[in-house]
């Protein structure tokens, strides 16, 4: 509210919107970006943003970005600005959830034990086959799975070349808004986990090393430089 | 045989689970199991587990097998000079503990995190409607791979109706007369959407079917299904030129002639 009455205020005549998209003043670059998240509910893309913007270069949408996250963070409003799945969206701070809840009248979704193993197996491993999973879970996981798919948490992405051809899964876009991931390379390496446990097993370290999270999901999402390595130099 | 105590478990996940707990209570590593006293109290855990469903059992019962025979080689002696870490029986065991435990840790760091419509919200988010037909196809659309068809109708059955508990006639529905269906559809639209061939009050062996009908079409190269995003409507358009040769084409192939499945039934009635 606070913000339309200041753009209001410091932009009185804008009754011409056509024209004013035309152009775009640096300084309202911020409260305008606010308002197309506001508009897109989704995580939007920095290039969509740049393209909807038409004008403004791309480090410029980047730092009123940074400006915006900033300001929302200081001021203990009642949203932030959080870079998920390769875009960035508006949300509601943690500490707001019971309220939030009790309006929604909604319950939330439930995540069980065995649904969270077996999203972080098809997480690091993807692309993977039921087998893989239950390989590494000691149990079936045929129920979880389906219902991981209704979910739309996991998705199949293919069929295995190997006898039988098994259906490969991999996680979904989805995947990474619901658990509020930029892309997958947010999530931590297998290695970090409990890396003194596997300093006992030569073998671990090398297969540990393999399973690192592959590099983005690749789901029409644009790279927007998180986390995204260049490939070690051959110096 | 001691007094019987009153334990309240912990629902373990699996035997991987259940030794991970054994092997913390007992508060030694998971690199160097004291292997005699973990098997004996996996197999009492066994048993104190008020119902262990037939379903999960076989998992339990395997891994106690498994450990059984570890110990078992432990009480052979090891030659000195081999001092290798695969020789240890519980090598391999110990790797998958390892393994399984590191997929846990990163599962409790998901369940810990701000989840979506659980601990932080965001707007519904805007979709953009499907291209409509005759609109110039947007440069992302791409084909759509089997898996998309796949998440398609799952989208579909879900919003079939609840089954009715009286019951109804069935009616069958040969994959044949659903291609007919699907093709009738093209008879005055470029492109249809993926969702649209399928009525709300259709039975699910109805949408099986035209799924069915879908998937033939789409390899013989009657029908084309495009997809502009991830989740996004699916678009089906002819890959020839009009219905009558999509017709043709079904029809030249001559699958479909023979009701079969329908006479099946008829030799029981004796």
């Amino acid at each position: 509210m606070e913000t339309e009455t200041a753009i209001d205020s410091e932009y009185p005549n804008s009754n011409g919107h056509d024209q004013a998209a035309a152009q775009v003043e640096l300084g309202r670059l911020p409260a305008l970006i606010e308002s197309l998240l506001f508009a897109a509910g989704a995580p939007v893309g920095i290039s969509r943003l740049v393209e909807a913007l038409d004008g403004p270069e791309r480090r410029e949408v980047a730092a009123a970005l940074k400006a915006l996250t900033e300001s929302y963070d200081r001021d203990g409003r009642g949203l932030r600005l959080v870079q998920v799945a390769g875009g960035y969206q508006l949300r509601t701070p943690h500490e707001h959830a019971p309220w939030v809840r009790r309006l929604l009248r909604e319950r939330p979704p439930r995540l069980s034990r065995p649904m969270l193993e077996t999203l972080a197996i098809v997480a690091y491993r993807q692309p993977c086959t039921r087998v893989e999973i239950e390989a590494v879970r000691g149990v079936e996981a045929d129920a979880v799975l389906s219902t991981l798919l209704d979910r739309r948490l996991v998705r199949i992405v293919g069929r295995k070349d190997a006898p039988g051809r098994p259906l490969l899964y991999g996680t979904t876009r989805e995947f990474l808004e619901v658990f509020g991931l930029p892309d997958l390379s947010a999530l931590p390496t297998l290695r970090e986990l409990g890396e003194a446990e596997i300093l006992g097993s030569p073998e671990l370290v090398v297969d540990a090393a393999g399973v690192r999270p592959p590099a983005v999901n690749g789901e029409g999402t644009e790279p927007d430089g998180t986390g995204a390595e260049p490939p070690g130099d051959t110096g | 045989m001691t007094v019987p105590c009153t334990v309240r478990l912990p629902i373990f996940e699996g035997p991987l689970d259940l030794l991970l707990h054994l092997i913390k209570r007992n508060e030694v590593q998971v690199s160097d199991i004291p292997i005699a006293t973990i098997t004996d109290q996996y197999l009492a855990t066994l048993e104190e587990l008020p119902e262990l469903n037939l379903d999960g059992a076989g998992e339990y019962l395997v891994m106690a097998a498994t450990l059984v025979y570890i110990k078992s080689r432990m009480l052979l002696p090891v030659p000195e000079e081999e001092d290798e870490p695969e020789d240890d029986p519980r090598h391999e065991l110990m790797q998958q503990l390892l393994e399984y435990q590191r997929y846990r840790d990163v599962a409790v760091g998901l369940g810990e995190r701000a989840v979506l419509d659980r601990d932080v919200f965001a707007r519904d988010p805007e979709r953009l409607g499907p291209p409509r037909p005759g609109e110039p196809a947007e440069p992302a659309v791409r084909d759509a791979s089997l898996g998309d068809l796949l998440d398609a109708l799952r989208g579909v059955l879900r919003r079939l109706r609840p089954p009715p508990v009286h019951e109804v006639p069935r009616e069958e529905i040969s994959i044949g007369q659903a291609v007919e269906r699907v093709l009738a559809r093209f008879a005055d639209a470029e492109a249809v959407e993926f969702a649209a061939l399928f009525a709300p009050e259709a039975t699910r062996a109805e949408v099986i079917a035209t799924f069915l009908a879908l998937l033939e079409l789409i390899r013989l190269r009657v029908l084309r299904a495009q997809q502009a995003e991830r989740f996004g409507a699916i678009m089906l358009t002819l890959a020839v030129a009009t219905v009558a040769e999509a017709a043709g084409r079904v029809h030249d192939l001559g699958r479909w002639s023979g009701e079969e499945g329908q006479h099946g039934d008829g030799d029981r009635d004796r």
